[in-house]
């Protein structure tokens, strides 16, 4: 029984680290229907501004969250200008090409800038440390994780289901001519989702950075992971990427603890077996 | 007339055979993407050498021509050979980070009067696919049976071994059960688990049940190494007095700034630490920090190339520029010399490096900069794995 709760809660925590950071990408691919490959590098430029911000500037723990998601989106914005504006409703393919190009860009510049090594963000004295739950100690920084991963979701289907920016925004991805007709500004609309989406991709690279390091070859190394993750949510719906999450990262921990010798098969299989039965994922909507 | 100018041009032709002005060396390593580092240690660790010993061997220059391999591709590997064996004729080849990339390029060797020197490539069996291979660098045997030792003298009796899955992973758990079991102690559960593994909780936890007292790991340098060894910490292993134990490709120094507090106090066994304290070393470490720019970024496959254009000039030295590969090789067999890393020599056996493995602890310098301080030294150390292989 204690196993089974140790597996339970470091599934958890796994899956919530996932979910932050796969969640903007299921935002930019669901609603905005472009193909993001270059999710992982913004997620990467997190890490990377706030690893410099608290290492060489010395900032606290929140102003380095703080700057790496705006200066994600600030250096983010004339890519999206420049670049992603054309691909907006171009095949997937155009769309693929584009943003590997760029994430093989942003690699090469983190290369160097920043140098091959690894980054680290240090955590701040109330994060360090274990927590003791009973059964077993949690690093805190993980629980951390679990409730931002639980407040990004809250906030997200508050603001696009109940919000009118959602509803505008939801018009806009089901019918952009008509929406524009009524008189939305469908470019703000788009420019503000894909902003969010790269707030959100740095804020799960630096949340995330415990888990899984930054370093150049994040933009690509854990990319298949997050599309995975997408696909098997339903690209743009939270609940079905939550629910993804924690399904994925539960069979993961699991077989990682009971049988290490099968690698991802048990992962893959699931994925596999998933979208075998719901082709467009578990909350995906049909077109 | 007509006889005198052929004499002429014959003695020109001639006369230049007898002057082989510049001999090329080609160089193979990853130069670019995921493991670019390790290729600009290569870089490196071979500008110190020329930049102490200069390019001139006699009236022979050496020239030396790189090729990237970005990532571990044996058929890529074979071709760059060719090219560089058939196009550049370069009279020595050398480099090659991954054991792959070297295996394959060993069937030519003998056809193209090549001798090969493995600067990095830890398999064993490496040396004994063709009598024209010789290595610079290590094994993961040579630098995993160790610590099996040490963990034994730590009055540890019972380790689980946890490692990636892949070539050198299995490599280090054989090589570290053989000399635990030898010591007298037990490998209660040995695991294996994917490269790709981000989320090592689940394994801390198959640790803490297992009942061991302490743990041995492999995993490749990087991203792997730094999550591993954090959840090593935070699931309260350390705190719970696990004992950890690795060869040194775990706590390579480009990794320490990274791995900062949680590495501290990690012993492991490996052939080179930046930090030897030697004559040698100090001289290398100038050159080579010089060489590549940021001096935290120097780590162990620098001085494997260094050591092996030490080889290469001996074999140039000998053959007086002549490319003659049996004899190059048949030269450096038995050559022994002071290496940064400390005394090491040519095994003429097995054609691979005899040195000493250290022992080191990860320890805090008094700047706040972290470094693997030798504690312990196993002399004149060769290859395990290659009886073990046979």
């Amino acid at each position: 029984m204690q196993t089974f709760f140790s597996i339970a809660i470091d599934a958890f925590a796994y899956g919530m680290v996932l979910f932050v950071i796969s969640i903007g990408l299921s935002i930019t691919m669901g609603l905005m229907r472009v193909v993001n490959l270059a999710h992982g590098a913004f997620a990467m430029i997190g890490g990377y501004i706030a690893s410099f911000a608290a290492q060489d500037l010395g900032l606290g723990y929140a102003a380095a969250v703080l700057l790496a998601v705006f200066g994600t989106v600030v250096i983010s914005i004339p890519i999206e200008r420049l670049l992603y504006r054309r691909i907006y409703g171009a095949p997937e393919l155009t769309q693929v090409l584009m943003t590997i190009g760029i994430t093989f860009c942003i690699i090469g510049i983190a290369n160097y800038v920043f140098g091959p090594t690894l980054k680290t963000v240090p955590l701040p004295p109330a994060l360090q440390g274990s927590a003791d739950l009973g059964f077993r100690s949690i690093a805190v920084h993980r629980l951390f994780a679990i409730v931002c991963g639980l407040a990004v979701a809250g906030a997200l289907w508050y603001a696009i289901e109940k919000t009118a920016f959602g509803v505008k925004l939801r018009a806009s991805v089901d019918n952009a001519a008509m929406a524009a007709a009524l008189g939305v500004r469908t470019e703000i609309i788009y420019a503000v989702s894909f902003a969010v989406a790269v707030g959100l991709a740095a804020f799960g690279g630096v949340l995330g950075a415990e888990l899984l390091p930054v370093e150049p070859y994040y933009a690509l190394r854990y990319m298949v992971t997050f599309l995975v993750v997408v696909s098997v949510g339903g690209a743009g719906s939270i609940p079905g990427a939550l629910l993804a999450c924690l399904v994925l990262g539960g069979i993961d921990t699991t077989g990682r603890y009971l049988m290490p010798e099968f690698g991802e098969f048990f992962f893959y299989l699931a994925v596999i077996a998933i979208i075998c039965i719901f082709p467009r994922g578990l909350a995906g909507r049909a077109r | 007339m007509k006889r005198a100018i052929i004499a002429a041009f014959a003695a020109i032709i001639m006369g230049n055979a007898a002057y082989a002005d510049t001999i090329k060396i080609g160089v193979v390593g990853p130069f670019s993407g995921p493991f670019a580092l390790q290729g600009k240690n290569f870089k490196a660790g071979i500008d110190a050498y020329t930049a102490m010993n200069g390019t001139t061997i006699g009236d022979d220059t050496v020239e030396i021509i790189y090729r990237d391999l970005p990532a571990a591709d044996p058929a890529q590997s074979k071709a760059l050979a060719q090219e560089l064996v058939v196009k550049e004729k370069v009279q020595y080849l050398a480099g090659f980070y991954f054991t792959p990339d070297a295996m394959a390029v060993t069937p030519i060797l003998k056809q193209a009067n090549v001798p090969l020197v493995v600067m990095n490539a830890a398999t064993s069996a490496i040396v004994t696919k063709s009598p024209l291979v010789v290595r610079t660098s290590f094994t993961t045997w040579q630098t995993s049976t160790p610590i099996a030792k040490v963990a034994h003298d730590a009055g540890v009796a019972k380790v689980i071994s946890i490692v990636s899955d892949y070539g050198p992973g299995i490599d280090a758990e054989n090589a570290f059960k053989a000399g635990f079991e030898k010591e007298g102690g037990a490998v209660v559960e040995a695991i294996r688990m994917p490269l790709s593994t981000n989320d090592f909780s689940p394994i801390m936890q198959r640790i803490k049940d297992s009942g061991a007292q302490g743990v041995f790991a492999f995993l490749p340098s990087g991203p792997t190494t730094l999550g591993f060894v954090k959840a090593y910490n935070e699931n309260g292993l350390k705190a719970a007095g696990i004992k950890f134990f690795a060869p040194g490709d775990l706590t390579q120094e480009s990794d320490l700034p990274a791995l900062g507090d949680a590495a501290l106090g990690i012993q492991t066994t490996f052939h080179y630490a930046v930090s030897h304290d030697s004559a040698e070393n100090k001289a290398f470490v100038e050159a080579a920090s010089k060489a590549i720019g940021n001096p935290a970024e120097l780590s162990f496959p620098s001085v494997g190339a260094f050591d092996g254009m030490n080889v290469i000039y001996k074999m140039i030295e000998a053959t007086g520029g002549e490319q003659n590969a049996q004899k190059a090789v048949d030269a450096v067999k038995g050559l022994s010399w002071v290496s940064p890393r400390g005394p090491v020599s040519i095994d003429p056996e097995s054609r691979h490096i005899t040195q000493n493995i250290y022992l080191r602890e990860v320890t805090k310098a008094d700047d706040g900069s972290y470094y693997n301080k030798e504690i312990q030294t196993f002399e004149k150390q060769g290859d395990p794995g290659l009886a073990a292989v046979k």
